[in-house]
């Protein structure tokens, strides 16, 4: 299938290499690089939640006489959270619609909106952990209260994790401006934000909904 | 619910020193004295090392040209250091324990008590796969893999070397645990409830915790290192089903990480919480299910052993049509067994606990699948087989290695598909037929690739051969004592003994065992042919060079290039026709470009990955000894650090187009002194 006749001689290797036309654009290929790295980093991020979401599956059920979920969750304070963090991935779609505009002062300003918001989740969740402490209804009360904090503190975690990349990239936006590499941050942040978002629906749905209303 | 009486804490708590933590003089192992002899032993070695460092001046060269460094080739061969190092310590331990078994089974009662001998074949297991195993075969994928695809580096570099050094952070903290403590005695998967801090109050547990959590971390991010280099960085004109099978197999096996590690990282992250926080996931009390321990560990378990195997799949698969000089029989067919052993792989787990009630149809399933799972490795060997059919097979050292390979590997996947039969397992689970078995494929399979590959790879990497004869010494000692240790032990197996015992009542099985300790010693001198073979060629590398960079009549890129490849690997980016892409040049009379060269765009070295990863073995070492100020301190320097990184933008830059070519004119004359 590859006979090749002699008048056409095979070129064996590339004299234009096309990463070294000029040097802003040199990077497209790595940043393509970094987004899919990102993505698959997500997706075995997302293997650690499924795997706390199907111990929780499992443990869920194991009150060991302790709580159960009626008795702990109040439905309001969740949903309220559930809205910060949700408005927090609006933000964040505004930010990165006023980045592509090139408008440094319009993402700032959305990015402190969302880290505004996702700062009240934490506090959120930190009053709702106090409270369930506050009641005996530890970690270690119960297999089920074990994979509740654990799930739902990871979760925490991250968010805490995200708002300090925020805080980061906030510093190295007001450095250094909307350049190539911040670009691909503030990129890669969206990601990850957006993708705590999903993490937490599985969460409201799976444990706040659930084990509340069945 | 009160009663739960969080042992952790209140037990612990008593003995906690606020600065030093749990660790006190009796840590140390003044009262034992194999492991102080050895200790002492260490403790020499290691100062004659350092005091041999500073006194040649290499410090500075080892920190700024390999600690430092994130060229792919050079952390490649750092794994490499690293798996045989931590081979030499885990053989140790066999040695240890076939040694004290032979004695024990012959009516004495062996050097080893109990507890030792617990901790020496959880070390034991540990290190061979977490430690050996796994850095070796990482470092063929780091080195071979962007040469085979015409790449100059991977694509995220600093993560690379950060990765490595977060393997030897475990790897440190492993060997800590001789001498400092002591080590887990939970066997090397640490089943629940054993491993929870009702059974396992000592700091043995928590080395083997932080040790994989952290050695873990750098897995995963070397496997989606290594995923996106493949997808995104391979020379022009490679389509997938134009990339090598080693590429293939690496491509297949960093898929099956990112997609394991991570049930790894939180199985470990649960047990850790367990112990450290009181929480009950796998406790017996209190609604914990030990039962989800023992799944949750092999669904990342048995891909691991694919981990494993497959880069060595694609090593036998370079080397067979080298050494035949014929394409690989079944291209097709071999990239595809691959992908279904990487799918199939995620569904046999369960049949590591036939014995564990989980019902008839439920082992039905998972012994069904598990021997449906041989099939691809079954086309594997044939295409091998078929390759060398009819072929001018050359009996190098690797092409030993390889064969030794093929008939040893399906013995142990015959054993294997034995194994899988439900109602079979219920008599052999658990007993010294299955260690037979496993050891039969990691070492037939696993080990036998390793050497393999290493023979192979060896010219390229430093630019001379290795003494064939001292290798082919290291192959046959390797696998007459492969035989004679192991096949004992199959019959030892159908006999009914089980494994992890240090004692034994009755002096029958002396004598298996005595053989099984014959064929460990014959391992032992394997491995010294092969740390001679080392020497011996490192001393005649001037005979041994290789001026070519293509001693074996190669087939695949990493060929195309001098041995050793400049760092920067090509100095122009390869185009790539057909399978076997080097072989296709040759045919073509292809000749190397003289001129034209371009600046090279290449990243900076940094010391990022080496900080990060020493702070967080500090961190792991105050955590397992409960020294809660350091750990926090270690954790926020970390933290802290790692965040310094992300505001250094300076991190590539070209190589001068004049360099290149000063580097590629010396290439031009070597290889007209060669052709000469």
């Amino acid at each position: 299938m590859t006979d090749t006749t002699v008048k056409e001689p095979v070129q064996f290797f590339v004299t234009e290499d096309p990463h070294h036309h000029d040097g802003d654009h040199g990077e497209h290929h790595h940043e393509t690089g970094t987004m899919l790295g990102f993505w698959i980093y997500l997706m075995s991020d997302c293997l650690i939640f499924g795997i706390l979401f199907a111990v929780y599956a499992v443990l869920g059920g194991n009150y060991a006489a302790g709580p159960a979920p009626v008795d702990l969750f109040e439905l309001d304070m969740i949903l309220v959270s559930t809205f910060m963090l949700l408005f927090s991935s609006i933000t964040y779609g505004f930010a990165v619609l006023r980045m592509d505009r090139n408008d440094l002062k319009g993402t700032l300003l959305w990015l402190v909106i969302t880290g505004g918001f996702g700062v009240a989740f934490l506090y959120l969740e930190v009053l709702e952990f106090s409270h369930l402490i506050h009641l005996g209804a530890t970690p270690q009360a119960s297999a089920f209260l074990s994979s509740f904090f654990f799930l739902v503190g990871t979760h925490g975690m991250h968010v805490l994790g995200g708002s300090i990349w925020l805080v980061v990239l906030l510093i190295q936006l007001s450095q250094r401006g909307l350049t190539h590499e911040n670009k691909r941050r503030v990129m890669c942040l969206s990601l990850f934000w957006h993708f705590l978002d999903l993490i937490w629906i599985g969460v409201f749905s799976l444990v706040y909904l659930t084990g509340v209303l069945l | 619910m009160a009663s739960s009486a969080h042992h952790g804490t209140s037990a612990s708590a008593l003995d906690v020193h606020p600065f030093w933590g749990k660790l006190s003089w009796d840590a140390f192992p003044f009262h034992e004295p194999i492991v102080l002899v050895t200790f002492i032993g260490v403790i020499l070695g290691g100062l004659a090392l350092v005091g041999a460092l500073t006194y040649f001046r290499l410090w500075g060269y080892l920190w700024k040209n390999w600690f430092t460094s994130i060229d792919h080739k050079k952390i490649g061969i750092m794994y490499m250091i690293l798996g045989l190092v931590m081979l030499l310590r885990g053989f140790a331990d066999a040695l240890l324990m076939r040694g004290h078994q032979a004695l024990a089974a012959s009516g004495g009662e062996g050097y080893l008590n109990a507890h030792h001998y617990d901790q020496i074949f959880t070390a034991h297991g540990v290190i061979m796969i977490f430690f050996v195993a796994m850095p070796f075969v990482t470092g063929f994928m780091n080195y071979v893999m962007p040469l085979q695809i015409g790449a100059r580096d991977v694509a995220f570099p600093f993560l690379n070397n950060f990765s490595f050094w977060l393997t030897v952070s475990g790897a440190i903290l492993i060997m800590i645990s001789l001498f400092v403590g002591e080590f887990s005695t939970a066997g090397w998967l640490a089943y629940a409830p054993f491993s929870g801090l009702d059974y396992s109050p000592s700091v043995g547990m928590d080395y083997y915790l932080w040790a994989l959590n952290i050695a873990g971390i750098g897995t995963t991010l070397s496997g989606i290192n290594l995923v996106v280099t493949i997808v995104k960085m391979r020379a022009p004109g490679m389509d997938y089903m134009k990339m090598p099978v080693f590429v293939w197999t690496t491509l297949c096996t960093n898929v099956l990480i990112v997609a394991t590690f991570p049930v790894l990282a939180a199985t470990l992250a649960l047990l850790t919480a367990d112990r450290y926080l009181g929480t009950h996931f796998f406790t017996n009390d209190l609604g914990g299910s030990p039962m989800m321990y023992v799944n949750l560990i092999w669904i990342w378990g048995h891909p691991e052993v694919y981990i494993l195997v497959l880069p060595v799949f694609g090593i036998f698969s370079e080397i067979v049509p080298t050494f035949t000089g014929k394409r690989l029989f079944g291209y097709t067919s071999m990239v595809y067994a691959t992908c279904v052993i990487m799918v199939l792989s995620y569904i046999v787990w369960l049949h590591h606990f036939f014995t564990m009630g989980a019902g008839a149809n439920v082992n039905a399933f998972f012994g069904i699948t598990t021997m449906i799972i041989s099939i691809p490795t079954g086309a594997k060997l044939f295409n091998w087989l078929f390759t060398m059919y009819k072929g001018r097979v050359r009996f190098d050292v690797p092409m030993l290695w390889v064969m030794g390979f093929m008939i040893t590997f399906v013995i142990g996947g015959m054993t294997g598909v034995l194994l899988a039969v439900p109602p079979a397992d219920y008599v052999l689970h658990n007993s010294l037929f299955l260690i037979a078995h496993f050891h039969n494929v990691i070492i037939g399979g696993v080990v036998f690739g390793i050497f393999a590959g290493i023979v192979y790879w060896w010219p390229k990497a430093f630019g001379f051969s290795l003494d064939p004869f001292w290798g082919k010494v290291s192959f046959w000692c390797w696998i007459i004592g492969f035989y004679l240790a192991f096949m004992p032990l199959y019959v030892l197996g159908l006999m009914g003994v089980t494994r992890r015992l240090s004692q034994f009542e009755d002096t029958f099985y002396s004598v298996y065992f005595i053989v099984a300790l014959v064929g460990a010693l014959f391992i032992a001198a394997g491995i010294g042919a092969f740390v001679l073979q080392i020497i011996v060629s490192i001393m005649r590398r001037k005979e041994l060079a290789d001026e070519t960079g293509d001693p074996w009549n190669g087939r695949t890129l990493e060929w195309a290039t001098s041995s050793p490849p400049p760092y920067y690997n090509f100095a122009f980016t390869p185009k790539v026709h057909e399978i076997d892409a080097f072989t296709h040049m040759k045919r073509e009379g292809y000749e190397r470009p003289t001129d034209g060269f371009m600046p090279i765009h290449m990243p900076h070295y940094t010391a990022t990955g080496v900080v990060l990863a020493g702070l967080l073995t500090v961190m792991g070492f105050a955590l397992i000894w409960h020294i809660w100020w350091l750990a926090a301190a270690s954790f926020v320097m970390a933290v802290v650090y790692g965040i310094g990184h992300t505001f250094n933008y300076n991190r590539d830059y070209y190589i001068p187009a004049a360099e290149v070519r000063e580097i590629e004119n010396q290439r031009t004359q070597q290889l007209a002194k060669a052709a000469d």
